[in-house]
């Protein structure tokens, strides 16, 4: 099992789309949201995800081939 | 010993101890210092801090490290010049440089690492590490030399000559990574799960970011304990530029500023804004890469990450983790925020040149360029007291101003020399 902590970015469109409902049904992760702002046209989430290694692996591939942008949240607080 | 109390977290006001820290537990925020500004006001003052060491250190006791100790290569205290030639060219009375480009490892994050690294050793680690764009490496790996520490860097493959090298000369382990800073910084955010090292940009980042209010400290301190009434300071996290107003608003709350009635902090210890502050700041971003400005200017709360494509490659984060709060300061300062056009990055690195003799890395191109625009559309009057930060020399990015060189080819003779300087004579008057 593993367990990761991420933010998700969506612009636009994507902003309606069922992306963490998605997470659940179709790679059986368990998600825990602990924080979000959603706005009309952007918005981010950040969460937690539970599941097997490779399933967290290739949900956050997936959500990131639709177009949502995933950052680990330690990168969340990087600079350079 | 340092006056910190402990950290909290900046979303959820959730406290923890002052440990290697940087993320929330609960809601995932990122974490800041709490400073115990009671017994900080009852020791500080103007005296004691002038008679501290040339460094950052004079400071020390509004930072978040012993500073008995410290792993001190010299960062800060660097000049605070009066700029008359790029005034003069600008319409401005009353322009200052702050040459942050002539620090030990020649960029301001020597101010940083100088904390992180004084951190990370307090805390007992043995190796430090970051995810870079380029300063930040030859920082960390100067200071772990200084320090007898490991350092490891992790660096985009395609980074400027100047900073690779300016890097690996104090011997560090570099890791150079196909892909963009972004990528790298993925990398180590998962290398850092897995070994006991000192990120200073990840787990040690709250106490790491503090070292820039040494930045608005250090500008009050040389024009006489004032402060500026604009400043202009180039982002990319956005980080330093928070902790600039940070460090003016530490000042004036603890009275320390001329003619300032010093006032209580109150809870939220990283939103104070002291009524006598009245700096507007100023952001500058590359187009290439500038979502804070972006943000500010569509007027939007959050900030949109991009993909960065720009010169200034020192600036180059597409997903700025102090974004929305730089907008915050922005809005609460009055100031602004300018995307300089990719082209005159180039421009505004040559322009502090010829007319003050600093060079400066792109980043510091990218200042001058939006201090030309601020003074050209009058959003900075004539007469008004302003600082340009200029964080990164010139040496390092070399590539960009390739194009100044073009000698006069000669042979040895005075013949040859005089024909050669009327050909030029005659191309400059044509
Ligand atoms: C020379 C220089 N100036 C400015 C910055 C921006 O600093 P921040 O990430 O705190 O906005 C950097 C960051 O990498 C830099 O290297
Ligand atoms: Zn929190």
């Amino acid at each position: 099992m593993g367990r990761q902590r991420v933010k998700f970015t969506f612009d636009g469109d994507l902003v309606k789309e069922p992306i963490i409902y998605m997470l659940g049904r179709d790679f059986h992760l368990v998600t825990n949201i602990r924080r979000a702002d959603v706005g009309d046209a952007l918005g981010w989430v950040v969460l937690e995800v539970d599941g097997e290694k490779e399933e967290i692996e290739r949900g956050l591939q997936w959500v990131s081939s639709t177009g949502v942008r995933v950052d680990p949240i330690s990168g969340d607080v990087l600079q350079g | 010993m340092a006056f910190v109390s402990g950290l909290r977290c900046r979303e959820c006001s959730r406290e923890y101890p002052g440990e290697a820290l940087n993320v929330c537990d609960f809601c995932f925020g990122p974490l800041e210092v709490v400073y115990d500004y009671a017994t900080i006001s009852e020791v500080v003052s103007r005296d004691r801090i002038a008679a501290g060491p040339l460094s950052i250190w004079r400071y020390h006791d509004l930072l978040p490290a012993s500073g008995e100790d410290p792993v001190d290569i010299m960062a800060g205290f660097t000049p605070l010049l009066k700029a008359r030639n790029l005034g003069e060219r600008l319409g401005l009375k009353n322009l200052y440089i702050k040459n942050d480009s002539v620090n030990p490892s020649f960029s301001f994050k020597d101010r940083v690492v100088s904390v992180a690294a004084t951190k990370a050793r307090e805390f007992g680690f043995e190796t430090i590490a970051c995810a870079s764009t380029g300063n930040l490496a030859c920082s960390v790996a100067a200071h772990a030399a200084r320090a007898g520490l490991r350092s490891v860097v992790f660096i985009p493959s395609d980074l400027e000559r100047g900073k690779v090298i300016g890097a690996a000369v104090y011997g560090p382990t570099m890791v150079a990574v196909e892909g963009t800073y972004d990528e790298v910084n993925r990398l180590c955010s998962e290398v850092g799960d897995n070994y006991p090292w000192a990120f200073v940009n990840i787990n040690m980042r709250p106490y790491y970011a503090e070292g820039s209010k040494t930045l608005g400290y250090e500008v009050a301190e040389q024009l006489g304990w004032r402060i500026p009434d604009h400043v202009v300071i180039p982002s990319a996290s956005g980080a330093m530029f928070t902790k600039i107003w940070k460090g003016f608003n530490e000042l004036a709350c603890l009275g320390l500023l001329d003619g300032v009635d010093s006032m209580t902090f109150g809870p939220d210890q990283n939103t104070v804004h002291h009524p006598a502050i009245t700096t507007k700041m100023h952001m500058a971003q590359a187009e290439g890469c500038s979502p804070i400005v972006n943000a500010w200017t569509e007027g939007q709360t959050q900030v949109r990450p991009v993909r960065p494509d720009s010169i200034a490659k020192s600036l180059a984060i597409g997903n700025p983790a102090d974004g929305i709060y730089a907008l915050r300061v922005i809005k609460e300062s009055d100031g602004s925020a300018y995307a300089v056009p990719e082209p005159e990055v180039v421009e505004g690195i040559k322009l502090l040149a010829e007319t003050e003799g600093i060079f400066t890395e792109t980043a510091g191109g990218v200042t001058v360029s939006a201090l030309k625009y601020l003074a050209e559309s009058g959003a900075i009057g004539a007469d008004e007291l302003t600082v340009a930060y200029i964080t990164g020399n010139g040496l390092k990015t070399q590539e960009a101003v390739e194009g100044v060189v073009d000698p006069l080819f000669i042979r040895p003779t005075m013949g040859s020399f005089e024909e050669a300087l009327e050909g030029r004579a005659a191309k400059v008057s044509s």
